[in-house]
């Protein structure tokens, strides 16, 4: 299986981990990624709100940059999924857009005919492309014991064509309980995490942050797994400061779906990238999981 | 002798005319097709002045053929068909050009659609030229009705014609007949008890001299046409012998299997392997659920048969297959229940205090799974509030974008039983209160004295995540109230989504099996939406009720009727005109090789053993064909769409792909026929 693969930048400074994560998980599960040469910018969600044309265009560039041989990306990032797929949308069904766009790319001697490449979630990849049968096999270290929240987001099931339900999404829950994890019923799953509002204003934020903590402690999670680098950064490092506004304390360690899938498979903690989160995460796997069946064994 | 054509283009008020420019078709027409001796454009042609205008063409001018270029033949064909006979001219020398639905109504470009015009009367006037005189065909009518499907529509259209004196066969797939409205507690906006209201008319179908029921059973094939339709219906197995079972009812009292109820009950309840679905069932005769059933799946038990003091129960019975020829076909075939998991948000089937309305209406009948207690999922606690969510999977993009029509009114109802029964507090979330019919809007207006909670706005989502101690161990509606202007998060302990009526899973096959259409919405399509709502493009069938799109019981009961009525019509009229457009075979070039036979959809076609030739059987010829074009020795003719018809058609609306000197019928018919 071969893909290509698009990073986005928050996966090489804030969410280092989930670009480990992802291209170990991925060596384990034989997805074969081909990092995009030369990637740029997906325009983040500020640049479709000032000028969605030019911004598709930043974001076609990536997309006209895919090896001719592969069609299909990967993307990891909720944010930049979402710019990926609804740029090559609406290439392919608006032919006006498309024209102006590929204008903009004919000066890099670029091309881009939309619907060309697919633009896929990593979550969408394991689940529908691996599939139950060959994830299962891989488990060395089942997730026993440990009680999860998944976390989808605001983004990843918001596209119109969604892989999963838009309201009640169900993939992350399911994979989980292959490995073994308990999945907690997580109402907010969904639900906004506050996105850039804590540069805007923090208490509004931070009571979005609150009811998915209070949420996740409330129905008796360890860890909240999430899929996103917004996501992650709000619930993890402001969690410290929306527990002092409400003069309360947290411990949740919020962590990339695919750093506990690689504990599953029985990988270390480290080569994993655990350690960069702000709410340590270890600690929580130490307590609960058994020492990896590779490693005992080794 | 060259025909003398009448060309007629019509306004259609502004209809036409706004995006045609019909004195030029017509100037165009006169002047430029062969053989047009008047042409002619006028306000309506549909008036009797239009139709007095081509008569007296016909009778001073001598025209012997007529083009009308207006709107569809399925609305004025037979109008100006019989202008036509009225004045002495065979009605099939009269030809429509469809300048209206099929130009003006779609155009966007008033000289494309002018040039389009032309091609459409150009090519009726080619073929109108070929065209030869036909005898339209007389058929008697066979005074036996079938209905399908035995809820109030079907039981209302049912008891019109029997009570008539005609025959029907009524079939019903249930056990029982009866329909959604044996399942519901009270009807809107009177409050009166359903089923008091519901069973005396299914004992008197149930009793009917002139009515055969054929409960458990499925329409399978229609053939024949309007007057004389042979139907197939196949009467599963009810492993009960109707002839020997008194209903007593002690089989299903002493079966040991209990299973939960998904079809009557709506799965709030339980019910035998063996059962009626409710007490009143009519018939009385039990079936036996062979997928619940402890001797169809493991060869034990045998209980009922043990206990049967008639010795009814049979567990050998098959499949029977009865075929029936009847003169009309009434489709009352009702609907579905929109599968509400569908809007995940609002948590059906996972939070177990969200209920359907049909869960609901169960709950709420005194003789329903909880006596007619409101009470949790547990079965004992009452709730202290109650939501009603509205639109459900209807006026929804994502789901039925159509309104369902009756659930305000149902919601209505609901919301009047709670302040009845409890002491709880319902809250009806709407997004627009409809209200229309009779006594309608004053039921809203005494449920609002009631204190029943309106609350206008789409609900987002339904969920059992609390953000404050109050609204711990609730259902919370999270909705934005657009009255005010504010978002609202509404705790309750039960939630009731008023889900869409969506038409039957199989309707489409249904229509197909009756050779009538379905809308996008899936509901089956009437002829006309406001002057032919019981009626059907296919003669001789018909539809009632729900299954011609959403409505409340009175509107299903005044259609059965409606649908009876006309059936009546054909029933006293005692024949019915059959167009003459039906294939013939030409013996002399048959070579006898039969593909025809089997290709013909409607059994029409047999064969003549001693001279080794196909013959077309007139009477059930539907003029389709199928049979012409598959005829590989050019045998076959299909009278009113010959070669040479169709090809001077084709020539005619290619007009304008020649070069402009040449008029459009130049060398023409001649050349194209290949069948002559």
């Amino acid at each position: 299986m071969k893909y290509a693969y698009y990073p986005g930048c928050s996966l090489e400074c804030s969410s280092v981990a989930y670009d480990i994560s992802v291209r170990k998980v991925a060596e384990v599960l034989g997805i074969d990624l081909r990092e995009i040469d030369d990637w740029n910018c997906c325009g983040a969600t500020e640049f479709f709100s000032q000028d969605e044309l030019v911004a598709c265009s930043v974001v076609a560039r990536n997309l006209a940059l895919v090896d001719p041989q592969i069609d299909q990306v990967v993307v990891p990032c909720a944010a930049c999924y979402l710019n990926l797929k609804k740029t090559d949308t609406l290439m392919a069904e608006d032919a006006e857009i498309g024209g102006k766009i590929n204008e903009a790319l004919s000066a890099g001697n670029l091309h881009y005919q939309g619907g060309r490449v697919r633009v896929r979630h990593m979550l969408e990849v394991i689940y529908d492309d691996v599939g139950e049968a060959a994830i299962r096999a891989k488990v060395k270290r089942p997730l026993t014991g440990l009680k999860v929240a998944p976390y989808y987001g605001c983004q990843v099931v918001r596209p119109r064509d969604a892989f999963d339900d838009t309201e009640h999404p169900v993939k992350l829950d399911e994979l989980f309980t292959w490995l073994g994890a308990e999945v907690v019923d997580y109402p907010l799953k969904t639900h906004c995490c506050g996105g850039h509002m804590t540069q805007i204003s923090e208490p509004q934020a931070f009571e979005l942050i609150r009811r998915l903590l209070d949420s996740a402690v409330e129905r008796g999670a360890d860890m909240i797994l999430t899929m996103c680098p917004m996501c992650q950064l709000n619930l993890d490092a402001y969690q410290g400061p929306t527990a002092n506004y409400f003069h309360t304390s947290f411990n949740m360690p919020i962590v990339f779906f695919t750093q506990m899938l690689g504990i599953a498979f029985g990988l270390e903690p480290k080569q994993l990238g655990f350690g960069k989160e702000i709410v340590a995460a270890e600690p929580v796997i130490r307590a609960k999981l058994a020492p990896a069946a590779s490693a005992t064994t080794a | 002798m060259a025909e003398k054509v009448g060309i007629y283009v019509c306004h259609c008020g502004s209809n036409i005319a706004g995006m045609v420019d019909v004195e030029e078709v017509a100037k165009w027409a006169g002047a430029n097709i062969d053989d047009v001796v008047v042409s002619r454009d006028y306000k309506f042609m549909c008036s009797s002045l239009g139709q007095q205008m081509i008569q007296e063409d016909i009778k001073k001018e001598g025209l012997t053929r007529v083009v009308v270029a207006a709107c569809s033949p399925h609305l004025h064909e037979k109008t100006f068909r019989r202008a036509c006979e009225d004045a002495g001219l065979n009605p099939f020398l009269f030809q429509m050009a469809n300048i209206r639905e099929h130009v003006s109504w779609v155009a966007k470009d008033k000289d494309a659609a002018t040039r389009k015009a032309k091609a459409q009367v150009a090519a009726a006037a080619e073929r109108v030229k070929l065209q030869q005189p036909l005898k339209p065909m007389q058929v008697e009518v066979n005074p036996a009705t079938l209905v399908v499907g035995g809820g109030i529509a079907g039981l209302q259209a049912t008891l019109e014609l029997a009570d008539a004196g005609y025959p029907v066969y009524l079939v019903e797939r249930e056990p029982s007949i009866g329909g959604h409205m044996a399942q519901f507690d009270k009807t809107f906006p009177t409050l009166d008890c359903s089923a008091c209201i519901l069973t005396p008319k299914m004992s008197e179908v149930g009793q009917h001299e002139n009515v055969t029921m054929f409960t458990y059973s499925e329409l399978e094939e229609v053939s024949g046409s309007v007057g004389n339709f042979k139907v197939r219906i196949r009467k599963k197995a009810r492993y009960v012998n109707e002839e020997l079972c008194t209903g007593c009812g002690i089989c299903s009292e002493k079966c040991p299997k209990k299973v939960v109820d998904d079809a009557f009950e709506a799965g709030l309840g339980k019910r035998k392997a063996i059962y009626t679905p409710f007490p009143q069932a009519v018939p009385r005769t039990p079936v036996i659920d062979t997928e619940s059933c402890i001797w169809f799946q493991k060869g034990k038990c045998r209980t009922c048969e043990k206990i049967c003091p008639t010795g009814a129960i049979d567990y050998e019975q098959e499949d029977e297959i009865v075929e029936l020829e009847v003169g009309n076909i009434i489709l009352a075939t009702g609907w579905k229940m929109f599968d509400c998991r569908k809007v995940s948000q609002y948590g059906y089937g996972r939070l177990p205090n969200v209920f359907t309305s049909m869960e609901f209406e169960r709950m709420c009948n005194a003789a329903g799974p909880t006596g007619g207690k409101i009470v949790l999922r547990d079965g004992k606690t009452e709730p202290e509030a109650i939501a009603i969510i509205h639109c459900v999977g209807s006026r929804d993009v994502n789901h039925n974008p159509y309104c369902s029509n009756v659930c305000c009114m149902a919601a209505l109802k609901f919301g009047h039983l709670v302040l009845e029964k409890t002491d709880a507090d319902v809250y009806s979330c709407y997004i627009d209160m409809r209200t229309p019919s009779k006594d309608y809007e004053e039921f809203y207006q005494r449920l609002l004295g009631e204190g029943m909670h309106f609350v206008r706005g789409k609900v987002a989502e339904v969920t059992d995540a609390g953000r404050v101690p109050f609204e711990h161990g609730k259902l919370i509606v999270q909705m934005e109230d657009t009255l005010l202007g504010r978002q609202r998060r509404i705790p309750v302990d039960m939630v009731v989504l008023m889900g869409a009526l969506e038409p039957q899973a199989d309707a489409k096959e249904t229509g197909r099996t009756c050779g009538i259409s379905c809308a996008a919405s899936g509901w089956f399509t009437e002829r006309h939406p406001k002057l032919d709502p019981v009626a059907t493009m296919t003669d001789g069938v018909f539809v009632a009720g729900v299954c011609q799109g959403p409505k409340d019981i009175p509107a299903s009961v005044a259609q059965g009727a409606a649908a009876a009525a006309r059936v009546q019509g054909m029933i006293t009229k005692g024949v019915v005109t059959i167009e003459p457009i039906v294939a013939s075979v030409d013996e002399e070039r048959c070579s006898g090789c039969r593909i025809c036979n089997t290709l013909c959809p409607f059994g029409a076609i047999e064969f003549d053993e001693e001279k080794q030739v196909s013959r077309v059987i007139t009477a059930l010829c539907k003029g389709c064909g199928t049979c012409v074009a598959a005829c590989p020795a050019n045998a076959i003719t299909g009278a009113h769409f010959n070669f040479d018809q169709i090809s001077a058609e084709i020539a005619g609306a290619l007009w304008d792909a020649r070069a402009d000197d040449e008029s459009p019928a130049a060398g023409t018919p001649s050349a194209a026929g290949t069948a002559s």
